[in-house]
């Protein structure tokens, strides 16, 4: 009894064992940061596959991942060819894979802005500054890999209290993405939060937003954050020239709707170089080694 | 009462408990945590099967996971359970089943990335680890008398085959059934870190707060684990294994680079990596050991001793709810279908959605590890007592519960409970990467900061401090001479 037990197992073993994907060897594949919510990436990621897969006679495909690191660690292993990072994962992913380039940046990009919000039973004030009123306050960060929801938020908290977080709030957390923070805040699950201001701005826009109980109250200083980044070997994979028909057909990308969906309203051309700014603050804060 | 030594124990660890909700954080900081909670349940009782795309392929793929993972499990668990005798096998199985399912799951992403084999490794390898354990304990039980009437001559496979196998065949079955059902849970779990599982849909859907969608799939979730007596034949078995590798989902190709990589340079500490010197060497592991090892250690083991007690008083409630001592048919059957609820639901999702309802705090965590554990427990001491015949004159009501049941079953109770111990402790540091200081935290952000080196020195942590306390718990149980079956 237990022989025939043992053969059923081994072949299952040997079954799994087998590979599995070598037909979508040609596949162009890319991700996104998970920082709103899923549906939203996934109806927006999808628009972007068909007009990349128009554009570049290859089949394109997008995953969804479930955290920032994944989405870096995809790209690195060459699981994925292209990726929407933010700033901060844009560093990482590019310091991990060399020759790696940012290709494209959003027209809003250049000059990013994070809000510091508050439910308003807290009765913090807009102000100029981030003022001392929010120390001892609940906190909340975005996705711990988010440039604008952690990385500045972190670095203009510590510079304003010569303090770490946990010392200036009596409770800090993670939300997990921008469009979280949100819905936290308004419940006063946390009192002060810190997001993505895009997010922000199209959810009020929508009028997703419960106004009466949540308000910006301090706006950062501007720093470059998301952009498209490509591994530097998909020449040799997909075809001579594959980069700059990558980045032409992104820096073109002008339907209405998808643009909307991220949202930005147009694609620029972006360099590495643009993102030192944020390489030093995350070697600063001790996030990147 | 206080001179016996299992009272004795037991006070000791409910003023553990109780000196350590001084220390702990259990507030609720939600604003409106009932009005949530009602929302959700609003959802489960109305629950939409037809929102979401790739429900049915999620709901397979768990399926599948959970078969290829737990048979491969139990192959190489029965082939260690033959050698496990020799010390550095044993060492080898505790060390495997110390890690967690989820971190099996988040190391093998970083060179497997979202390819199969991530997932049926990441609960084959600890399976096989517990397998090799459980199997072994119940071959030791099979009666040696049969083995002796055979001629000498005989093989020793022969002998192992016709006079040892067979006494204790049935015991390896059940509990092999019983693994597939952990298996379901823990398959329906890896969805939360990206595989493509229940969990993967089910956190989609519960954190933008479509309480329907996710009712639909724990609805779908509670009737796959309820049936499985009725799909899971004996006859119908070799099927399911030869289908199932065939139903993990493609993935994405592995790229064999990544793995070599991943052990040559991602583990290796940065200073070593850097040439920086064994000085250098110390101070990175010193300010890893302060800053995040030990608050993640003392947290760890702060809410393991608070959700083991808060499981204890649980299930000592909950067992009368299906015992034949007490109350009518009615009340049994809701009873069972409450603890049935409690223990199929794994503690990370109950865990995940009270967080998302309450808000973070350690308050969540040892509320779904009481839920959990204590309706498994409550489950298995409930259904003892109706093996107990009380004399026809016997106190009804309360008397009952505490003269008549509760002494008669209290050994066994603690058995189990002490049992569970190691792996409260195991879910706990899990819990982590949802937002409690534990270790489980500290391990998600070295991973999220891409640092691989500190998430591994993290994840020995654990694991050592599992194997500890999995040591500390026979030890107790020996010194009590408490005697248990094993649960998952």
């Amino acid at each position: 009894m237990s022989l025939k037990l043992i053969r059923k197992f081994t072949l299952s073993a040997l079954l799994i064992a087998t590979p599995f994907a070598s037909a979508m060897a040609q596949t162009f594949v890319f991700t996104a940061i998970p920082d709103e919510d899923e549906t939203k990436l996934v109806e927006r990621f999808r628009g972007v596959a068909e007009y990349l897969e128009s554009r570049l006679d290859v089949d394109v495909r997008y995953i969804p991942v479930k955290s920032y690191a994944a989405a870096v660690s995809a790209f690195r292993n060459n699981q994925v060819q292209l990726a929407w990072f933010g700033g901060l994962s844009g560093v990482q992913a590019r310091g991990l894979v060399p020759g790696s380039q940012a290709l494209a940046q959003g027209v809003e990009d250049e000059a990013f802005v994070t809000y510091f919000i508050a439910n308003t039973s807290t009765g913090l004030e807009p102000s100029d500054e981030l003022t001392d009123d929010v120390r001892g306050k609940t906190f909340t960060f975005g996705s711990k890999g988010s440039t604008s929801g952690r990385l500045m938020p972190e670095f203009h908290i510590r510079e304003t209290f010569g303090e770490a977080p946990e010392e200036v709030f009596s409770r800090v957390g993670f939300s997990g993405n921008h469009s979280r923070t949100i819905r936290l805040v308004e419940a006063g699950t946390y009192e002060v939060g810190a997001l993505n201001f895009q997010v922000w701005e199209k959810e009020l826009a929508d009028g997703t937003i419960d106004t009466d109980a949540v308000r910006v109250i301090w706006k950062t200083p501007t720093y470059p954050d998301y952009q498209w980044t490509i591994r530097g070997d998909v020449d040799a994979q997909y075809g001579e020239g594959f980069t700059d028909r990558v980045r032409q057909a992104l820096l073109e990308l002008d339907d209405p709707a998808l643009l909307e969906s991220f949202p930005r309203s147009g694609f620029i051309p972006a360099s590495n170089a643009d993102y030192e700014p944020i390489r030093k603050v995350a070697e600063e804060i001790g996030i990147l080694d | 009462m206080f001179a016996s030594p299992t009272v004795r124990v037991s006070l000791l660890f409910v003023a553990v408990a109780l000196a350590g909700l001084v220390f702990a954080d259990i507030a609720i900081t939600t604003s409106n945590p009932w009005r949530d909670l009602g929302r959700f349940f609003l959802g489960v009782v109305t629950p939409d099967f037809f929102s979401t795309e790739g429900l049915a392929t999620a709901l397979l793929r768990t399926i599948a996971f959970a078969f290829v993972g737990v048979a491969l499990g139990s192959f190489f668990g029965f082939i260690l359970a033959l050698v496990y005798k020799a010390y550095p096998v044993r060492m080898f199985c505790a060390f495997i089943r110390a890690i967690h399912e989820l971190f099996w799951a988040l190391i093998f992403l970083q060179f497997f990335g979202f390819h199969p084999l991530t997932g049926v490794l990441a609960i084959a390898i600890p399976y096989a680890g517990i397998f090799a354990k459980v199997y072994s304990e119940i071959l030791d039980e099979a009666d040696p008398e049969p083995a002796r009437l055979l001629p000498p001559g005989t093989g020793a496979v022969a002998t192992f085959l016709f006079a040892r196998i067979p006494d204790c065949w049935v015991q390896l079955r059940t509990y092999t059934a019983y693994r597939l059902e952990c298996g379901l849970r823990s398959s329906a779990i890896l969805g939360f870190v990206g595989l493509p599982t229940l969990g993967f849909y089910l956190e989609t859907s519960f954190s933008q707060g479509l309480y329907s969608e996710a009712g639909a799939m724990l609805v779908l979730f509670y009737v796959l684990i309820a049936t499985m007596p009725l799909w899971v034949r004996p006859k119908a078995l070799p099927f399911y294994l030869v289908a199932a590798p065939f139903f993990l989902g493609e993935g994405l190709p592995i790229v064999w680079g990544n793995v070599a990589r991943f052990f040559t340079e991602d583990i290796v500490p940065a200073p070593l990596r850097n040439n920086e010197g064994l000085t250098a060497l110390g101070s990175w592991f010193g300010d890893l050991m302060i800053s995040e090892a030990l608050p993640g250690i003392w947290n760890t083991l702060l809410l393991t001793q608070i959700a083991l007690v808060a499981t204890g008083l649980l299930a000592l409630l909950a067992f009368p709810l299906i015992s034949t001592h007490f109350g009518g048919p009615v009340r049994r059957t809701s009873g069972h279908v409450a603890l049935v609820i409690a223990r199929s639901t794994p503690e990370y999702i109950l865990a995940y959605i009270l967080l998302q309802l309450w808000g973070p705090s350690m308050l969540p965590a040892v509320v779904a590890l009481a839920l959990h554990n204590g309706g498994i427990i409550g489950h298995l001491i409930g259904r003892q007592t109706n093996g107990i015949r009380l004399r026809p004159d016997a106190p009804a009501g309360f008397n009952r519960y505490s003269y008549e049941l509760v002494p008669r079953v209290y050994r066994g109770f603690l058995a189990f409970l002490f049992y569970r111990w190691e792996i409260i402790m195991r879910e706990t540091a899990i819990l982590g990467i949802l937002g409690i200081y534990t270790l489980g935290f500290y391990v998600d952000s070295a991973i999220q900061n891409i640092q691989f080196d500190r998430a591994l020195v993290l994840i020995l942590l654990t694991a050592a401090l599992n194997i500890g306390i999995d040591a500390l718990s026979r030890y107790i149980r020996r010194r009590l001479a408490l005697q248990t079956m094993p649960t998952c």
